[in-house]
């Protein structure tokens, strides 16, 4: 008891800020719903806590490290590194515009830098396509802190879709129970099917050293077909050629979050996807596994001279990392109204995945902005063809990104020599310094 | 005078700190010229202010008498200076002549042409005794040869000034002695020579003058004929130095290891790397496996430890087999173990360096609680053996291994591994690439260690070292244990016989 009065005590402001947010989020709107001026003043809320949140996180840190210099950080240089990948990516997209249609360039620019932003239903919208996308991008980045390079989150997503449409279709007796059980299993066995599938790599690398990145790409093709195969055997719809419909009691529940994101698509995969990251980050950085994991993926040789099960922790990683992507297929589909099909396409929310955990520096925080920065792009292209222009422009953007961010490295020396300099001048002194009192 | 090279109140500034500060270094024609410091005294800086990759800010460098500007590494060849560097810059699948002409090779309608190369290569070997075999492979030759390609490399480019950077470390007391003729043939010669080392006995048998350097600062030049080997000590180091080791007798009691019949099997090579060896190693006693690198010591460490499985035989610790157990089971059970290589084992360069101290105990109850680590208690500890163990880094606990300097990274291990408080310590060349001060350092803490009723078991390929820290001798050759000595009835010349394999005596 009085370790949670101590952390009460130390956490006040933050606990009272998740609190709120709570309340904001899933109870207020459903009370306030009859009224817009009060939905109004509810969102108006949001953005208060939201700020004075990160204004106190922000002097919170200025006060505990007074001495801190923003050039001695390293995540700073890398955050910068992503920042000036998507400035570039920008950039050249303006340029595009301007060669095809030199009047509406700027127009449709400012468009793009709204994005998803425009209005509380591109807001919703955009929320709701970037819960896939952050997901898979969760997955790429937690196999990639531990060394592995996932690029089968397409498949362990795909047979994570099917086993939750197979849920869905099949699972209807779960939904008499309870509805949120019926969904509640159907991205249990999403994530187990994805955790089976990204299991199978992951074994075949630590046990028979197969590369995980030949392994994964082949088992996607695999996941495809099979999938093609399951549907049409199980829970095929002949007329329409796709999947049976889900049961409504499947479909991922909204929390209430369409009362603030009106007429848009909004669902609560947003809160699965918030959740997720706030596991992987407690994973990676608070316990003895991600110790471990983290060991293993920076200096396999040195985790084993600690006595550390390498094996399988590459196997465990991997089944997170598989499992993750096969929840982000449940995201994709528990959706009344879209249908998973029995078509022999790679499933494209698995690539657009390892961009974001490129993007999003393999940080679970980092891969959450960025997938909803991505997903801010994707409704500001919705939003270009008002302009005369394709939406697909907005691919193109992202594709430099992409290309600038993996040379990220690359950028990163760019802004590290302008840096570094600094920073070594300080640490020499220290050592100097502390060499000088050690002569004493 | 008549000086070759002269480099006059040389200043190099690096942001924060001047790694070379009104240094000057003259050096004679036909001399050889130490130059003596400590990691991180400037020899590597100055030298390569003179190799031209670094611009001074202040002083000349005359060459020949002659003032020039050396802005890049073609000028300083031009300039007739050539180095022999510590790492061989060679190509393993060329032979001995392709690498010795790389970079200057003769063609012939556009076709390479290596006639006239090779007659040159063979009339240099002959002249300064460089005995090489022009058409082996460099992967199939010996280290030895491999610094050889390196030497006729520079006189085939009519290198007259040659820097050798420590060339010494990776070779037998056999081949020093062969290098150290070679070098006095070439200054006969007429060519001169830079001798870059820490190793005072070397420059004290080879070099006519010494140049010492510390934290940057010049310190001054002395003719090695007149100088003893501890003057020239405290003036690297700047305070007195011991080499003896100081330590009592070892009393060694109960047996804590015993390797029985171990024997290691390599599938690639299809050999045994490690025969049927036996040995103890007893509380309170060091015992040292002497050898040349690649005789099997470090697959015999890998078996102890487990990071290799063994083919035959058994390891017992305090009476418990632990032949087949986990390498988790072995450390937990009572082995500490400074790896040979820092970087691959010893430590994870990308964790800080409160992560590295708790690499081998963050499983223990100490540092985690239901699986969640205990960053308190890991920073709390970490700053006590920084403390303890005179760790220093740019940040304190949380510097990230990699930008620590290699003794502080050494010490980081050395101070984990003696932390773990366990019955063995193996410490495999735990002084490899540190300086004087770090290497008397880490002396002291084995025989502390060994003083404190620890069984310690020492690899080393030093033989200063191997006959000042051990209590008993044994040394490996192809894998096989050929002979155990003390050390206080055996000279290094006898143990470099059976290091080489010239020797063996049955036991």
């Amino acid at each position: 008891m009085t370790k949670i009065q101590h952390f009460l005590k130390h956490n006040i402001v933050g606990v009272v800020t998740v609190v709120s947010l709570f309340l904001l989020f899933f109870v207020l709107p459903s009370i306030f719903s009859g009224s817009d001026l009060l939905l109004n003043v509810n969102r108006l809320m949001i953005i208060l806590v939201g700020l004075t949140y990160i204004i106190y996180k922000y002097m919170m840190f200025r006060q505990n490290y007074p001495n801190f210099k923003f050039a001695e950080s390293t995540t700073l240089v890398n955050v910068l590194g992503s920042v000036i990948a998507i400035v570039i990516g920008l950039i050249f997209g303006l340029i595009l515009m301007f060669f095809v249609s030199p009047a509406n360039a700027m127009p449709g620019f400012f468009t793009i830098l709204k994005g998803g932003f425009n209005n509380l239903k591109s807001l919703g919208n955009m929320i709701y396509f970037s819960v896939p996308i952050i997901l898979t991008g969760l997955s790429v980045a937690f196999a990639f802190r531990t060394g592995l390079f996932n690029i089968g989150a397409t498949g362990q997503l795909t047979m994570g879709a099917f086993a939750a449409v197979f849920i869905g279709v099949r699972g209807g007796f779960l939904g008499d129970i309870h509805p949120l059980l019926h969904w509640g299993v159907a991205v249990l066995g999403a994530g187990i099917a994805g955790g089976i599938w990204g299991a199978i790599p992951g074994i075949l690398k630590a046990y028979r050293n197969v590369n995980e990145v030949v392994a994964s790409i082949m088992l996607n093709y695999v996941a495809m077909y099979l999938n093609t195969i399951l549907i049409t055997t199980y829970i095929y719809n002949v007329d329409y050629a796709r999947a049976l419909d889900i049961e409504r009691t499947s479909a991922t529940p909204t929390f209430n979050l369409d009362l603030l994101f009106p007429t848009s698509s909004v669902n609560g995969g947003i809160v699965v996807a918030v959740i997720i990251v706030i596991i992987l980050y407690v994973i990676l950085n608070k316990t003895t596994f991600g110790y471990e994991l983290k060991a293993v993926g920076f200096n396999r040789d040195a985790s084993k001279y600690a006595g550390m099960n390498a094996k399988r922790n590459i196997v465990y990683s991997m089944m997170i990392s598989g499992a993750v992507a096969g929840i982000a297929g449940a995201m994709m589909f528990l959706v009344v109204g879209k249908h998973l099909k029995p078509e022999n396409i790679l499933l494209q929310e698995g690539f657009t995945g390892i961009a974001i955990s490129l993007l999003g520096l393999s940080n679970p925080i980092g891969v959450l902005l960025a997938g909803l920065f991505y997903g801010s792009l994707q409704q500001g292209g919705y939003y270009m063809q008002l302009y005369d222009f394709k939406p697909e422009i907005i691919d193109i953007i992202i594709a430099v990104i992409i290309y600038a961010s993996a040379l990220a490295l690359f950028l990163q020396t760019f802004v590290i020599r302008r840096l570094k300099a600094r920073e070594m001048t300080i640490d020499a002194k220290k050592v100097v310094e502390q060499e000088k009192e050690g002569d004493k | 005078m008549n000086y070759i090279i002269e480099m006059l109140n040389i200043t190099k500034e690096f942001p924060g700190i001047k790694a070379n500060d009104n240094v000057t270094l003259q050096l004679k024609k036909g001399e050889i010229h130490a130059l003596l410091g400590e990691n991180g005294a400037g020899k590597s800086t100055l030298m390569s202010v003179l190799f031209g990759l670094y611009q001074p800010e202040e002083g000349i460098i005359k060459v020949r008498g002659e003032e020039v500007a050396i802005t890049n590494p073609n000028d300083a060849n031009d300039l007739g200076i050539g180095m022999v560097h510590q790492h061989f810059k060679l190509v393993h699948n060329f032979t001995v002549a392709e690498n010795i002409v790389l970079g200057y090779e003769d063609t012939k309608y556009g076709f390479l042409e290596y006639r006239d190369a090779i007659k040159k290569i063979k009339s240099l070997s002959e002249q300064y005794k460089l005995k090489v075999d022009v058409n082996s492979l460099i992967s199939e030759i010996s280290v030895g040869m491999q610094q050889r390609v390196e030497i006729l490399k520079m006189l085939y480019r009519d290198a007259e000034i040659l820097i050798f950077d420590e060339p010494t470390a990776v070779l037998t007391p056999q081949e020093i002695e062969e290098l150290m003729h070679i070098m006095r043939d070439m200054t006969k010669e007429g060519k001169s020579i830079v001798l870059i080392t820490h190793k005072l006995n070397e420059i004290k048998q080879v070099a006519d003058r010494c140049s010492v350097l510390r934290k940057g600062k010049y310190i001054g030049t002395v003719d090695v004929a007149n100088t003893t080997v501890d003057k020239m000590a405290e003036m690297m180091v700047g305070r007195e130095v011991s080499f003896k080791v100081d330590k009592e007798k070892a009393k060694p009691s109960d047996v804590v290891l015993t390797v029985d019949h171990l024997s290691v099997f390599n599938q690639r090579i299809n050999k045994d790397v490690v025969k049927d060896v036996s040995f103890e190693v007893k509380k309170g006693e060091i015992l040292c496996i002497a050898g040349i690198e690649g005789n099997g010591q470090t697959q015999l460490i890998e078996a102890i430890t487990g990071l290799t499985q063994s083919s035959n035989g058994r390891v017992v610790l305090n009476n418990q087999d632990l032949s087949n157990q986990s390498i988790r089971d072995r450390n937990v059970a009572g082995v500490s173990h400074i790896p040979e290589d820092r970087h691959k084992h010893g430590l994870v360069l990308d964790y800080t360096l409160e992560e590295n101290l708790i690499l081998q105990s963050y499983f223990t109850e100490k540092f985690q609680k239901n699986g969640f680590l205990k960053f308190d208690a890991i920073h709390t500890h970490a700053e006590n053996l920084i403390d303890s163990f005179d760790i220093r880094s740019g940040k304190g606990p949380s510097t990230i291994a990699r930008s620590m300097s290699g003794g502080n990274q050494q010490k980081v291990i050395v101070a984990r591994e003696i932390d773990r408080d366990t019955d063995l310590l193996i410490a495999v060349q735990p002084t490899r690439g540190l300086d004087v001060g770090a290497i008397e350092y880490i002396h002291k803490q084995l025989i502390a260690q060994r003083d404190a009723g620890k069984a310690v078991l020492l690899i080393s390929l030093e033989l200063d070292e191997v006959m000042n820290v051990s209590d008993r001798i044994i040394v490996m050759y192809e894998g096989e244990t050929v002979g155990e000595f003390d050390p206080e009835h055996v000279t290094e010349n006898e143990l470099g016989l059976y290091m080489a394999g010239s020797k063996r005596s049955d036991h």
